[in-house]
């Protein structure tokens, strides 16, 4: 189980890392898919299938989409097109490895880790009486959350009229 | 003796209905307990790829000939008898064609994208229930497992399209991916009141749902209530679309784009993809047949005795044979006509359904007039929203006249 869960953290983290270290955006939306799916095996190692299949649903199957769609949609600035000065890369580098690292050392060494028993997977009916019973009132918040990001979306990317101003 | 000649108590003891798996117990028999269930699974996968091989091989020499004789021509008729083993001198053909790279491609992805495809074509054949006891892989959540192996398709054509270098394949990625985002929500859609009225999100427990016939004849499939007509409708028009198929085979657009993705493959890597789009087509026509066409089930109590592989074979021909004939009867939709009549018909359409079903299921115990009452309400429902929608989606558009020269 261990070596499994190794394996599965390696699948997770290689992707991962990798996606952030390439130039190519395309290449590293496409790693990050496998990361997604690294994760999705990690819940079904675990007896989570619900979560896992629903993961890959709506990580590989909608969100990678999006995240493609921009890609291709949008144009890298000019900007991005010249290396910053090396000094300013290895002191960029150097903060953020300092505060990746001192994030991950304070969360790994000073939270005291409770040994969780290993609980039984929740059955699939379980998990939807518990959605639609007690939890019903977030998972209707979650939605409605959703749903105002999805029109502020709209209404940002919706083209103006000329009356308003707008270049577009 | 006296046993023997005793006729079968139930239709899922007689003799060819469990030959399947006395012929997997047969096989396996005579191993170890510990190897028996992963030979068993192998056997499993290769019977799917087997049966699902030929089915391919023989669905593209059908396309040809039913697209031929609709078209008033014979269609391939020169290899082997009424042209038979076409399929076959065609895989030659790919095999021994040269394999070409662009050298600007990116050669990875290039590579990758038609494995790929065809991988996760194949992977959401393992939760259909082919028959009685006849599933490859049982999982409690299998209908959602087989969306999410499906959804990744559009991925590889994204993949394909990219990778080549291609001014007509990048905007056949583009195109892969709108499709995709379109079409996704109306098949998940589509598919949840099934659920919701099933009770199960396992593809055994929805096709053991539908069981039985209502006053003895009209079987308890989906498709032939009100709400599973209408959310088999928008399934199988979404499926189309999802399977790249004519009339939403706009990645491939051959007037618009050349051949869209698949412009830089050749030999077997297109060959792939050609298996890639017949396997998701009768995979996601598989689906349609466990959600609303009864699974297995006969259609009648009387035709059990045939049994329930064949019925399901049955079942799953039909629907492809139903998307040979769309292929060849209606033109191919502009990418803003596919686009608007997902969201602005399929949709709502699909939302309204939900209601649908979920008042199906409340309503499940009402006989007699409130039984008749709960036929009209819903059927109300899917009419009334179908015509509104309609209307408005082919508003300003026609009737088209017809003007013709004098004689």
């Amino acid at each position: 189980m261990t070596l499994l869960l190794a394996i599965l953290a390696l699948v997770c983290l290689v992707p991962a890392v990798a996606a952030v270290l390439v130039r190519n955006l395309i290449h590293s939306a496409l790693l990050f898919v496998l990361a997604w799916l690294g994760l999705a095996a990690f819940y079904l190692a675990v007896g989570a299938e619900f979560i896992a299949f629903a993961h890959a649903l709506v990580y590989v199957g909608g969100v990678s989409m999006v995240v493609l769609f921009a890609v291709l949609l949008t144009r890298p600035g000019r900007e991005s097109a010249l290396p910053a000065p090396s000094a300013q890369r290895a002191l960029g580098g150097l903060v953020a490895v300092s505060l990746v690292a001192s994030m991950l050392g304070s969360s790994i060494f000073w939270t005291r880790l409770p040994s969780v028993e290993p609980t039984p997977p929740v059955p699939l009916r379980r998990l939807g009486e518990l959605l639609a019973g007690p939890y019903l009132v977030a998972l209707l918040l979650v939605g409605l959350i959703l749903t105002v990001a999805l029109i502020g979306g709209l209404l940002l990317a919706a083209p103006r009229r000329p009356s308003e101003g707008g270049d577009a | 003796m006296i046993l023997a000649a005793a006729a079968p108590a139930s239709p899922a003891d007689a003799w060819l209905e469990r030959a399947p798996l006395l012929l997997r117990d047969a096989l396996t028999g005579w191993l170890p307990d510990a190897l028996r269930p992963w030979v068993a699974a192998l056997l499993s996968i290769a019977t799917i790829l087997g049966v699902f091989g030929l089915l391919f091989a023989y669905m593209t020499l059908a396309e040809r000939k039913i697209l031929g004789r609709i078209q008033n021509r014979p269609g391939p008729n020169r290899t082997g008898p009424f042209g038979l083993l076409q399929p076959f001198a065609d895989a030659i053909k790919a095999l021994t064609k040269e394999d070409i790279v662009p050298r600007a491609a990116d050669q990875v992805l290039h590579f990758l994208a038609p494995v790929v495809l065809v991988a996760l074509s194949l992977i959401g054949l393992a939760v259909i229930p082919f028959g009685r006891n006849l599933v490859a892989v049982e999982l409690e959540a299998s209908v959602l497992y087989f969306f999410a192996a499906g959804a990744a398709t559009e991925l590889s054509i994204f993949m394909a399209g990219w990778a080549s270098r291609n001014k007509y394949s990048l905007l056949a990625a583009m195109r892969a991916l709108a499709q995709l985002i379109s079409y996704e929500v109306p098949l998940l859609l589509s598919m949840v009141p099934v659920v919701v009225v099933a009770g199960s999100l396992s593809t055994t427990g929805i096709v053991a749902a539908q069981g039985g016939w209502a006053a003895g004849v009209w079987p308890h499939w989906h498709a032939l209530t009100p709400w599973g007509f209408s959310a088999f409708g928008v399934f199988m028009v979404a499926a189309l679309a999802e399977s790249n198929r004519s009339p939403f085979d706009l990645p491939e657009a051959e007037s618009e784009l050349i051949a869209g993705h698949l412009t830089e493959y050749s030999g077997f890597k297109y060959a792939l993809f050609f298996m890639a789009e017949y396997l998701g087509m009768a995979a996601l026509s598989a689906m349609g047949v466990t959600l609303f066409l009864g699974g297995w089930q006969a259609p009648l109590a009387v035709l059990e005795f045939i049994p329930s592989y064949v019925w399901f074979g049955m079942k799953l021909l039909l629907l492809l044979l139903g998307f040979i004939w769309i292929r060849a009867t209606f033109p191919r939709l502009r990418i803003d006509q596919l686009t608007r009549l997902s969201w602005k018909f399929l949709v709502p359409l699909a939302l309204v359904n939900l209601v649908n079903g979920g008042l199906w299921a409340v309503t499940s115990d009402w006989t007699g007039a409130a039984g008749v009452a709960r036929w009209v309400v819903s059927a109300l429902l899917v009419v009334v929203p179908f015509v509104v929608l309609g209307r408005s989606l082919t508003a300003g558009y026609g009737p088209r006249t017809y003007r013709y020269a004098s004689p």
